[in-house]
């Protein structure tokens, strides 16, 4: 009888543990799982869309006021000349205008680098949509080699009254291990033609 | 009962030391719960030591401007290697000691539900805690990261960084075993009659505390092996130039980094619901509120991660969201605080070691949420982020909560452990130091981040001079005094006066059994009414 019991007990013991080992490996995956949730999260609030032209929904143009945009233009850890051909520009709300940008790779060899926008104030990030962005994509600059590139964009006209300023500032940043990064996708490519 | 227990005790010691191996082995094989409680003690004790004299090195650098004692960089490895160590080296081995001490104590169990497996639990700690020590002496030194392990750093530092990752994921092996433990003993072995509604307050937090460990330990072994990874198997988790987002890390870690703060704290509210009913001589107030607060916080600390993120440009509506839901904790927290001074409220109170440790604990833990109730605004924090006010407000809850109530519990069952009284003239006067260099070292920290000093630089601007001064005086005697226990620990085991059965007049099955608890108690288990 006393045997008996402890039977039942260890057994449900051995039970309970089991449950309990099983839910830490689900959770180890959770922790995994969170990755996409993450890249989900940040579609839906559209956090980390800084590489995707917007979308245009208000067509009105506002020509009872002006706004004026100006450039600002920097480098971070980047041999790279880069400034905007025209300081500023006076547009009206709901008009698609473009700015041109020019840079210049002072290396005799080739670097890449990422733009990456921000304004001032800061909430009008909002009212700013960029149609063609060379912040888009990566630039990669060959030896010596001037480039110049447009920004088309269209200040919504939902811009609140207050604002008649917006500073769009660019900075460049060197990216990192480009080339190693071209040599895993070949790697990988490589693997893929490998397998079938 | 008692007698009855005692005279079993006897039996199965004697059974038990026939077939013991003895001197080291006794220690590195028993799967004994009082062996392996005081095991786990002493480790804690140890890396606090170690822990506080990095913390000492620290503080010798900032006690003036300028750098004087130690390197940038070795500061940074300094500051990650003592919150690794304090957090996971001794607060939380010291609350699993006070688990495997006390729980079969107090609910009349024999033993852990898995004996050997307990073994193993403990022995995974010293392993881990010298990976952590020892990647001090390799090349590029110790991980500088702080205890965060954010990348971009995280994936850019030395081979230190690979010993602290896979010191941490022994640690959490070791605490996920010690859980499974903890929560089949309690569900399991039970003396008849004690239903969990009547389970000792220090059982419950436990049980909870326990699967909070379950639940965020795998996830931050899921964090650290992506940094393992990203760092040498090509993957790009967090490393921006591959697509990955270093955001991405810090939602995991405080995933599981928030429930972190509670594994912490809950066990040490289970010691202080202990020790005030003990030493006002009333049951604790309000004892199912108590239950459902312990619930409560366990459940709200998964959902209040990124109010440690504000900075990183999270949407306003998050920002608000997470806000509100840090506020809520504050709740079942303040009920905890109320029952606590609603227990001891016409009490027969009397200011033994154990009870002004937990008095300390109630000023100064619930000064320590006041600071994070101010943290968790989030236009304040924007302010006060990363600078000294994070860490005033952290090393209250830290050690004036966790320290100070594992201080409370060890003099509290010191009697039971050793069977002798412990100094108590010494004792008092450990508290009273411990009191006035806590509060020396770290309330002054206060008004440095108000002011703008950033934590983690050994360097500041020449205004914040007189306050660091303070602190750095404050924290070398916070340090000595800590010698103080040591002393009163030794001397309590070499002999004192005789400890009765019940030394505190307190309730609970642990009072039952004679002091020192024989090797093996409660071997036919006791029937709760």
């Amino acid at each position: 009888m006393q045997t008996a019991e402890t039977n039942k007990t260890t057994k449900k013991k051995r039970t309970l543990a089991m449950l309990l080992g099983g839910v830490v490996v689900v959770m180890f995956g959770f922790g995994y799982g969170l990755v996409p949730l993450y890249n989900v999260m940040c579609r839906l609030t559209r956090q980390n869309d800084i590489g995707v032209a917007d979308q245009i929904k208000n067509t009105q143009v506002d020509l009872s006021r002006f706004v004026t945009v100006e450039f600002d233009t920097n480098t971070h850890n980047l041999p790279w000349q880069f400034k905007s051909l025209q300081t500023s520009v006076r547009v009206h709300p709901g008009e698609m205008s473009q700015a041109i940008f020019e840079v210049t790779n002072d290396r005799n060899y080739a670097v890449s680098g990422q733009a990456i926008a921000s304004y001032g104030p800061s909430f009008v990030a909002q009212y700013f949509k960029k149609i063609e962005c060379f912040c888009f994509t990566r630039q990669t600059l060959g030896p010596s080699e001037t480039r110049r590139m447009p920004v088309v964009f269209v200040v919504d006209s939902e811009l609140p009254k207050e604002v008649n300023t917006i500073t769009l500032s660019y900075t460049f940043f060197e990216i990192e291990g480009g080339t190693t990064n071209a040599k895993k996708a070949e790697v990988k490519a490589v693997r893929r033609v490998e397998a079938g | 009962m008692a007698a009855v227990d005692h005279a079993h005790g006897h039996e199965h010691g004697h059974d038990g030391h026939g077939h013991h191996p003895t001197g080291l082995m006794r220690w590195v094989t028993t799967t004994n719960h009082k062996d392996i409680g005081s095991m786990y003690l002493w480790f804690s004790f140890a890396m606090f030591m170690v822990g506080g004299a990095m913390s000492l090195v620290i503080r010798a650098e900032l006690f003036q401007p300028g750098l004087q004692v130690v390197s940038p960089a070795f500061y940074n490895q300094m500051i990650t290697l003592h919150a690794l160590i304090m957090v996971f080296g001794a607060i939380m081995p010291a609350f699993v000691g006070f688990a495997n001490w006390m729980i079969p104590l107090q609910i009349g169990a024999p033993d852990m539900a898995f004996a050997r497996m307990n073994n193993w639990s403990f022995w995974i700690l010293p392993v881990a805690g010298s990976m952590l020590v020892g990647s001090m002496f390799v090349p590029g030194g110790a991980s500088g990261t702080g205890w965060t392990l954010y990348p971009p750093l995280s994936i850019q530092m030395g081979m230190g960084m690979d010993m602290a990752i896979f010191g941490v994921h022994l640690l959490g092996m070791s605490s996920i075993m010690g859980s499974i433990n903890i929560i089949t003993t309690i569900l399991n072995l039970r003396a008849p009659g004690m239903t969990l509604m009547k389970m000792p307050m220090f059982c419950w937090t436990w049980l909870i505390t326990a699967y909070l460990l379950i639940a965020v330990m795998p996830v931050l072994a899921g964090a650290v092996t992506m940094l393992l990874t990203d760092r040498h198997f090509g993957t790009t988790f967090f490393d921006a130039a591959g697509g990955g987002d270093p955001v991405l890390f810090q939602h995991i870690f405080w995933f599981f980094g928030h429930p972190e703060v509670y594994i912490i704290a809950l066990p040490a509210f289970g010691v202080i619901s202990e020790v005030i009913p003990a030493f006002s001589r009333k049951p604790i107030f309000g004892y199912t509120s108590m239950v459902y607060a312990i619930a409560s916080i366990a459940i709200i600390s998964f959902f209040v991660w990124a109010h440690h993120m504000y900075t990183t440009g999270i949407p306003l509506t998050g920002q608000l969201y997470f806000m509100y839901a840090t506020m809520l904790i504050a709740v079942p927290t303040g009920v905890k605080v109320f029952n606590w001074v609603a227990t001891m409220w016409r009490g027969e109170l009397t200011f033994e070691t154990p009870m002004l440790f937990a008095l300390g604990f109630l000023f100064l833990f619930t000064l320590g949420g006041f600071s994070g109730l101010v943290l968790s605004v989030t236009a304040v924090d924007i302010m006060l982020q990363d600078t000294y006010y994070v860490v005033a407000h952290f090393h209250y809850v830290m050690v004036a909560g966790a320290v100070f109530s594992a201080y409370a519990g060890a003099y509290y069952w010191l009697p039971k452990w050793t069977g002798h009284m412990y100094d108590e003239t010494l004792g008092k006067a450990h508290f009273w130091l411990t009191l006035f260099f806590f509060n020396l070292t770290f309330f002054v920290q206060h008004f440095l981040g108000l002011a703008g000093m950033p934590r983690r630089i050994p360097d500041y601007a020449l205004q914040f001079a007189e306050f660091n001064k303070l602190s750095s005086i404050g924290a070398f005697g916070l340090g000595l005094s800590q010698l103080l226990f040591l002393y009163v620990v030794i001397k309590c085991i070499k002999g004192g006066k005789k400890a009765e059965a019940n030394v505190w007049g307190a309730p609970g099955l642990e009072w039952t059994v004679p002091s020192p608890a024989p090797y093996h108690t409660f071997e036919e288990p006791p029937v709760v009414k």
